[in-house]
């Protein structure tokens, strides 16, 4: 698999490390209370199909970015 | 009799060099050129293998990869490589060939009396026997019979081959070099574009290669000449495509000890087809082949029957196989499937003396252990003495690596055989892999994948369009299907690797297992090296017309990687032994290795363990070592500690997110001891961070969770608080550090900055400063890990040895000595800091026993989550002190925990994480998690090593065994 990079372009998936779901914000530090909290952490869609997710290029610039990427198929991937 | 003979002239191989090998140990001469299948054949050896079942004689099927019967084992001791196809390997000068699967030989074979065990074998046998209510039995019986039946066995002694593989890129891969391969590579070729094509025979040409006409050899070395002169191609031949992943990335096999994994922009499948057997009572009978293996055996590797061939078809192309052998003189008759072939297939035979016999196929093959002579079926039931049976059921296109992606293939009717279902993004098909066949259209669909493929590169089209050689040959593909033979046929073979007969599918359809997927797993059809080349259409035909469906409605089963057999050293490379993994080494590496360090490895760390000053055993000398800090002074290498630079006008508002207890009122020059939690409120990493100014700070963390922890910080800086004005970079490798401990290191620190106050009140615990010592800056921290008073010194990396060496050679007045990993993982036990031992990424700060770290005030992450039910459980696995109360045993980590009333059983309530021997209690002791924790103080419990039969009973006690008050730490 190929992965978009945005700062160093399109590179092999085993640069890269994954980070989870990115379709759902992360709740402002020092707000929510202890549900908010677990559904953010513990909830998760499990689509077949497009998925937002955070990656991380860890083996090349470092830089975290958010790609949408079918589960399915691995097809379409787009930051 | 089976048999072939070496014609006068013709074929691709050189006269000239006779070639020397051995087969079975004795010894062969064939001719350069040859395959180790045909050289076989050019000696006579016809039966060269045993079937995996029945132990039936087996021959040569095909000349190609599809071959089932024909794989082999080469070399001796490490360099022994077991499952070589004989069809597509180039035999070389003093090959040592063993043929597998029959002991002592092919054409004697003890195991053979399988064959009357048969009713034995029936299908699903092995489900039946040893996957049902007696399932444990399997891995009894499973060696056996692996032993007695099975492929080639892999050698047992280190290997001596050398593997390696590569990486590399191109807008165009081109799977397969025949007329449509060629043609596809010559047009991307010359438009620029870079071009690798694949072919997995040992010259360009695919089937061309096995044909005699001079203006299809003409075009095709032309073409190979023409790709050989554009330098934006590269052709490999012995080249395999094994499996194609996302996003059109290729795995190639490079002969046997080569992998390339090829990305690729485009790619064309030009994968050409297999031929199809018939199905017919022993039609597994050496001798019996495919029809156009004969053509290739004849017209490349210049065999030709010794006397007659018999050839069976459905279809025209077999007619070719039959003119070439009636042209080399060999007696052909022509058993036709179908009523009525084409008048001009008929006329050219009548004029080359070939009988056709109309509606006929076989009835059986006669014969002992190979083929004698032929009985045909239909009206013209005759008997006809010959050397060899061609048989051609059609062709079945090599779709297998278009479906890798999950695309399934979809039958057509025409050409009763499956096409691909579709193709994925950037992928094209051209030739008879789509079911066109015939040259022109090869060519034709060679040059217009190419041009799809440049349109999608967004360049030009060559202007030069090439003209397709005309041959006679190139006619439309006509073929009417004939699956199953009219008669009885016990012994009729679908897959002949796995031995599964036509009764196979029928009986599997009597017990049910209807779906293909089903029948696939119940007979074991289509496994091994086979995956369905030969086998999967005819045993797909045969099930679809029992359960009287169209054969499309029958569905087909998932072709996976790899194509072909490979070699594990092709795919494991040089990623074997010490190269398995980076290995890590501290910038003092050097110094400990060339001064009596002895290492072990950590994670990818190469740490030293401890020294032979003191000892030869680290079950002793870690605990000289131990006495040695609490004494006096030693010296311990901590460079493999995480070390992040945090820095920015943001930085203490950042760290007092991240970290559960306060740092944003940290005074510049001081260090705290910090804990951060995950978002789920489980702890992640300990570590001390101090202050250097008020927007810089110095994190370290553990050296196991130096990465993520990084990791974690960039996310949350990136992802999350892009307000926050803060940057971290790691310098973890960038920077070394040592700890210099025990009751004389400040004594040892002052002999070695003479110029610089390090007394308690300029240098306090937990005070940082920053010095400038031999034209760098120094990090002096007063941070203890053993408890004693002690420094850490971090500084550049390429100052670390000689730095070392300063401090040793200033103090060593005072006996300083180095102390390594055992001694320092000790120390600290006694201590009572917990480590990776007991972060083990399930505990919570209470769990530790640190839970009053945790701010009141401000919110930290994992804050919310860490006041979750289950982690307020006071039945939680909680950190302890033990203590061993019987001195003649001893503890080991991993023991299980058990209240001294339980029954030794199970799980226990807990278990020891860290153990050490005590010098200052002159006990065991450890760390361990427990039940209930520090609430079951003072009480007596029992340890249990179940794999030692070990049972000890300690007491639990407060993990802090020494210096309760800190005492040394202050002093």
């Amino acid at each position: 698999m190929r992965l978009p990079c945005p700062h160093c372009g399109e590179r092999d998936y085993s640069e890269f490390r994954y980070g989870g779901d990115a379709s759902k914000p992360r709740p402002a530090h020092g707000t929510g209370d202890l549900k908010t909290w677990h559904d953010y952490y513990f909830l998760f869609e499990n689509p077949k199909g497009p998925h937002t997710e955070y990656w991380q290029h860890v083996l090349g610039c470092r830089q975290w970015f958010k790609l949408t990427r079918n589960t399915a198929t691995n097809a379409k991937v787009v930051v | 009799m089976t048999g072939f003979r070496r014609t006068i002239t013709g074929g691709r191989i050189n006269r000239a060099n006779s070639v020397a090998f051995t087969y079975n140990g004795k010894n062969y001469r064939a001719l350069e050129g040859d395959t180790i299948a045909s050289a076989l054949l050019a000696n006579d050896q016809t039966i060269i293998a045993r079937s995996f079942k029945y132990h039936r004689p087996r021959g040569f099927l095909s000349a190609g990869l599809e071959e089932p019967n024909g794989l082999f084992s080469l070399g001796e001791g490490g360099a022994t490589i077991p499952n070589t196809i004989g069809t597509t390997t180039a035999l070389t000068s003093g090959m040592k060939i063993k043929s597998q699967n029959a002991w002592p030989s092919p054409t004697f074979d003890v195991m053979s009396i399988n064959s009357l065990a048969a009713p034995f074998f029936t299908t699903g046998f092995y489900y039946k026997t040893f996957m049902g209510p007696l399932k444990r039995s399997w891995m009894w019986y499973e060696p056996l019979i692996r032993k007695a039946a099975g492929l080639g066995a892999a050698t047992e002694v280190k290997g001596t081959q050398r593997y390696d593989s590569t990486n590399s890129f191109c807008d165009v891969l081109v799977v397969g070099s025949g007329p449509a391969g060629l043609a596809a590579a010559l047009t991307a070729g010359q438009s620029g574009a870079r071009v690798i094509l694949a072919e997995q025979d040992s010259d360009v040409g695919g089937s061309v290669l096995s044909s005699k006409l001079d203006v299809l050899e003409q075009w095709r070395a032309t073409s190979a000449v023409e790709l050989r002169n554009l330098k934006n191609v590269r052709i490999l031949i012995n080249a395999t495509v094994q499996g194609l992943y996302d996003h059109n990335q290729a795995v190639i096999s490079l002969g046997a000890n080569r992998l390339e994994v090829v990305q690729a922009k485009t790619i064309i499948h030009a994968t050409g087809a297999f031929e199809r057997p018939l199905v017919f009572n022993n039609n597994d009978k050496p001798g019996v082949m495919l029809a156009s293996a004969l053509r290739t055996y004849l017209n490349r590797y210049a065999l030709a029957p010794k006397r007659r061939a018999v050839i069976v078809t459905n279809n025209d192309s077999a007619y070719d196989v039959a003119f070439d052998l009636a042209e080399a003189d060999v007696a052909v008759t022509i058993a036709e499937t179908r009523g009525s072939p084409a008048g001009e297939l008929l006329a050219r035979a009548a004029q080359l003396g070939i009988a056709v016999f109309p509606n006929s196929g076989i009835a059986d093959v006669l014969g002992g252990q190979q083929l004698r002579a032929v009985k045909l079926s239909g009206r013209h039931a005759v008997t006809i003495e010959c050397d060899v049976l061609g048989m051609s059921g059609g062709w079945n296109p090599a779709v297998h690596l278009t479906s890798h992606g999950g695309i399934k293939p979809k039958y057509d009717d025409t050409i009763t055989s499956s096409v691909p279902g579709g193709f994925a993004e950037g992928q094209y098909g051209a030739g008879a892999v789509l079911g066109h066949f015939g040259l022109q259209a090869c060519i034709r669909d060679g040059t217009a994948a190419a041009e799809s493929a440049l349109q999608d590169l967004g360049l030009k089209l060559p202007k030069q369009k090439r003209d397709a050689p005309v041959t006679r040959e190139d006619r439309s593909y006509a073929i009417e299907a004939s699956w199953q033979p009219q008669e009885q046929a016990a012994k009729a073979f679908l897959d002949f690797q796995n031995d599964v007969t036509l009764k196979d599918v029928k009986q599997a359809f009597q017990e049910g297992y209807l779906s293909v997927e089903h029948l696939k797993r119940y007979t074991t059809l289509g496994m091994g090296t086979d995956q369905g080349k030969t086998s999967n259409i005819n045993a797909l035909a045969i099930m679809a017309a029992r359960r009287g469906m169209p054969i499309a409605d029958a569905g087909t089963t998932t072709f996976r990687p790899p194509f072909a057999p490979l070699t594990i050293g092709a795919i494991a490379g040089r990623t074997i032994g010490k190269h398995f993994r980076p290995t890590r080494r501290s910038p003092l590496h050097a110094w400990h290795e060339q001064n009596g360090g002895v290492f072990i490895e950590a994670g990818l760390w190469q740490r030293a363990w401890y020294y032979d000053w003191a000892g030869k055993w680290p079950e002793t000398a870690y605990i000289k070592e131990m006495e040695l800090v609490r004494s006096g002074v030693g010296i311990a290498d901590v460079s493999t500690l995480g070390k992040i630079d945090v820095q920015g006008p943001d930085a203490a508002e950042f760290l007092n997110r991240i970290y559960v207890n306060g740092f944003a009122k940290l005074p510049i020059g001081k260090a705290r001891y910090g804990v951060m939690l995950n978002d789920d409120g489980v702890v992640l990493d300990d570590g001390t961070t101090s202050r250097i100014s008020d927007t810089q700070y110095y994190m370290t963390t553990t050296t196991a969770q130096a990465g993520e922890v990084m990791s974690w910080l960039e996310y949350l800086l990136q992802c999350h608080w892009p307000e926050l004005n803060v940057h971290v970079a790691s310098l973890t490798d960038e920077w070394g550090g040592m700890a210099v401990s025990g009751p004389k290191s400040r004594e040892a620190l002052q002999l070695a900055f003479v110029d610089i106050d390090v007394s308690n009140e300029a240098l306090p615990y937990m005070g940082v400063m920053d010095i400038a010592f031999g034209g760098t800056t120094l990090r002096l921290m007063r941070l203890s890990f053993s408890g004693e008073l002690a420094y850490e010194v971090h500084c550049p990396s390429n100052y670390a040895i000689p730095l070392w060496e300063h401090i040793m050679r200033a103090a060593a007045q005072l006996d300083i000595k180095p102390y390594g990993l055992e001694a320092l993982a000790s120390l600290r036990i006694e201590k009572g800091h917990v480590a990776g031992l007991e972060l083990d990424h399930r505990n919570s700060l209470d769990d530790l026993g640190l839970g009053k770290m945790a701010s009141k005030e401000k919110p930290y992450i994992g804050k919310e989550l860490r006041f979750r039910e289950n982690l307020q459980s006071q039945e939680r696995w909680s950190l302890v002190g033990l203590e061993l109360l019987e001195p003649d045993k001893k503890l080991r980590g991993g023991a299980i925990l058990f209240a001294s009333a339980d029954e030794i059983k199970g799980h226990g309530r807990g278990y020891i994480t860290s153990v050490t021997w005590s010098v200052e209690l002159n006990k065991f002791i450890a760390l361990g998690l427990y039940n209930g924790g520090l609430k079951h103080e003072g009480e007596e419990i029992i340890a249990a090593f179940p794999l030692k039969n070990e049972q000890a009973r300690l007491k639990i006690v407060s993990p802090h065994f020494i210096d309760k008050e800190g005492s040394r730490l202050h002093a």
